[in-house]
């Protein structure tokens, strides 16, 4: 009854949530096969899902079997997020460190931020059609703005001393950014490629689903069209583990880049 | 090099200047060097005259004010509903240990599921109805609710809720008048985040399922391929997502001011 303030420990924690999710498979198997509560016009049950994961897992569906799907989905959100990376972390870091070059792109961000990533979508179908292209323009864009800003902080909070200190030392250059500046922002550098990694996921389902050859989103388009929810639901499950699993490998690499920031 | 150093106010208004200038410059100078036709990058001033023609020239059934309306008349309904249910919820998860072993695994797993993933299941469930594109916004929306919330509850000063027991206060009353108060900052950051990915989903919603407001303008403005009246659009859309922000980051202001006086 009484709330415990230090908590279970983990395993028993994880006992509880893996008990959780069977229940609610359970719920599910029982809503949608036996008492028909939902009907499966509106949803699938849990079996149907599972012939739909076979189905799109052996002899494909939408243009292409799941790997390749998921894969291409991978693959054009890596590229536009190492893209806007590539860019947005110098240029952020510079923004950060000269308050001339901040007052000269600042107004251009101002301008930009408003608009959600999502809405750049229609503009990069004009301008590059349905391809891939597009793609890449607007999940670049999604993880362009985050990078910039976050590296932009990350920046400013390091502790004035810090490089007063390295600077007396005769540190400078390109030196002072490898030793100095890059460390100290890569916490926050890293937040920033936390949520733009999220936004470059979503985005680039938004961009499938609006027009794409292959993809999860196109996947989850074409079995909207073909009103078949069991497949529908194996592209929301498609979906989420991309992002889990991305999620899962920044994290991985925040912890190898920043050993001495244990959290 | 002398960059950590702050700018005088002239050579900042300069620089901003100078920079928006660029901004506008580049614009116009790739327009008019008939790199592309001029119907696939306008000139700033083209867009411009689009944008005001839309104000009283209707496009596709409607004037852009009342697209807008439309749309904001959605994400009200959207965001209302995620912040009535994520908010006690939220609550209720930082209070009862129980619910929250239950609850937290579920939420984590549909939180990866991006909300315009669901996309296919608002057009199954409601058609072209209005339901669709609440449903996005409310996945949008309702992370940030529930996180914040929960967050808020769980790091309440211990000895408040020591007192109030001693007071003899039950559950509820704890929850409604020692979390909800004390967490009320939190709750408010987090509706910030929310209304963003709220708006954010709208015009995902939009693009996709919708046959009015701001989003379907940017479609009908796709498929007509007139880059000015996607411009157009995704100015206005940038232009209401500020003003969501500007409104909620002054209640926050406010709220974090009347707090401080208070204590």
């Amino acid at each position: 009854m009484a709330r415990i303030r230090n908590g279970r420990s983990e395993p028993s924690r994880l006992a509880v949530g893996g008990l959780t999710l069977l229940g609610v498979i359970l719920l599910w198997y029982v809503a949608t096969s036996i008492t028909q509560t939902i009907p499966p016009v509106y949803f699938p049950t849990p079996a149907e899902v599972l012939q739909a994961l076979r189905q799109i897992s052996l002899q494909g569906y939408a243009d292409g079997r799941l790997q390749q799907h998921f894969f291409h989905s991978c693959w054009l959100v890596l590229m536009g997020f190492m893209v806007a990376v590539g860019i947005g972390v110098p240029l952020g870091m510079l923004m950060g460190w000269s308050r001339r070059a901040e007052a000269f792109v600042n107004p251009t961000f101002l301008l930009l931020r408003p608009i959600p990533p999502l809405a750049w979508i229609p503009l990069a179908i004009v301008w590059l059609g349905l391809g891939d292209a597009a793609k890449v323009l607007v999940i670049w864009f999604a993880a362009f703005v985050p990078a910039v800003i976050n590296s932009y902080a990350g920046v400013r909070s390091i502790e004035p001393y810090l490089i007063e200190a390295a600077r007396s030392l005769g540190v400078r250059g390109a030196m002072l950014v490898r030793e100095v500046l890059f460390p100290g922002a890569l916490p926050l550098i890293f937040t920033g490629l936390r949520l733009s990694l999220q936004a470059c996921w979503t985005t680039l389902v938004a961009g499938e689903l609006i027009g794409a050859i292959v993809g999860l989103g196109h996947v989850l388009y074409q079995a909207g069209l073909d009103l078949f929810p069991a497949m529908i639901v194996v592209g929301m499950i498609g979906v989420a583990i991309g992002g889990g699993l991305m999620t899962a490998a920044l994290g991985w690499l925040e912890t190898r880049a920043m050993p001495w920031h244990r959290r | 090099m002398n960059a950590h150093r702050s700018l005088t106010r002239r050579e900042w208004l300069v620089l901003t200047c100078a920079g928006t200038l660029a901004f506008f410059g580049i614009w116009a100078l790739a327009s008019l060097a008939g790199l592309t036709s001029r119907q696939f990058l306008p000139p700033p001033w083209t867009v411009a005259e689009k944008f005001v023609e839309l104000t009283y020239q209707p496009f596709s059934g409607a004037t852009l004010q009342k697209h807008l309306l439309s749309s904001f008349g959605r994400f009200g309904m959207g965001f209302a509903l995620a912040v009535l249910i994520g908010i006690p919820l939220g609550l209720i998860l930082g209070w009862f240990r129980w619910a929250d072993a239950i609850v937290s695994p579920l939420f984590d797993a549909l939180r990866f599921v991006a909300p315009i993933a669901w996309v296919p299941f608002a057009a199954l469930w409601f058609g072209t109805g209005i339901g669709g594109p609440v449903l996005i916004i409310f996945t949008g929306a309702f992370p940030p609710c529930v996180i914040n919330a929960h967050r808020g509850a769980r790091y309440v000063d211990q000895t408040l809720i020591e007192a109030a027991r001693t007071l003899g206060a039950r559950h509820w009353h704890i929850i409604t008048e020692v979390l909800l108060p004390a967490s009320v900052p939190s709750i408010v950051a987090g509706l910030r985040v929310s209304a963003g990915l709220g708006w954010q989903s709208l015009v995902g919603a939009e693009l996709i399922v919708a046959s009015s407001g701001i989003g379907y303008v940017l479609v009908k403005g796709q498929a007509s391929i007139s880059t000015s009246i996607v411009m157009s659009g995704m100015i206005a859309i940038g232009i209401v997502g500020f003003a969501i922000d500007a409104l909620l980051r002054r209640i926050e202001v406010q709220l974090r001011r009347r707090r401080g006086d208070e204590r």
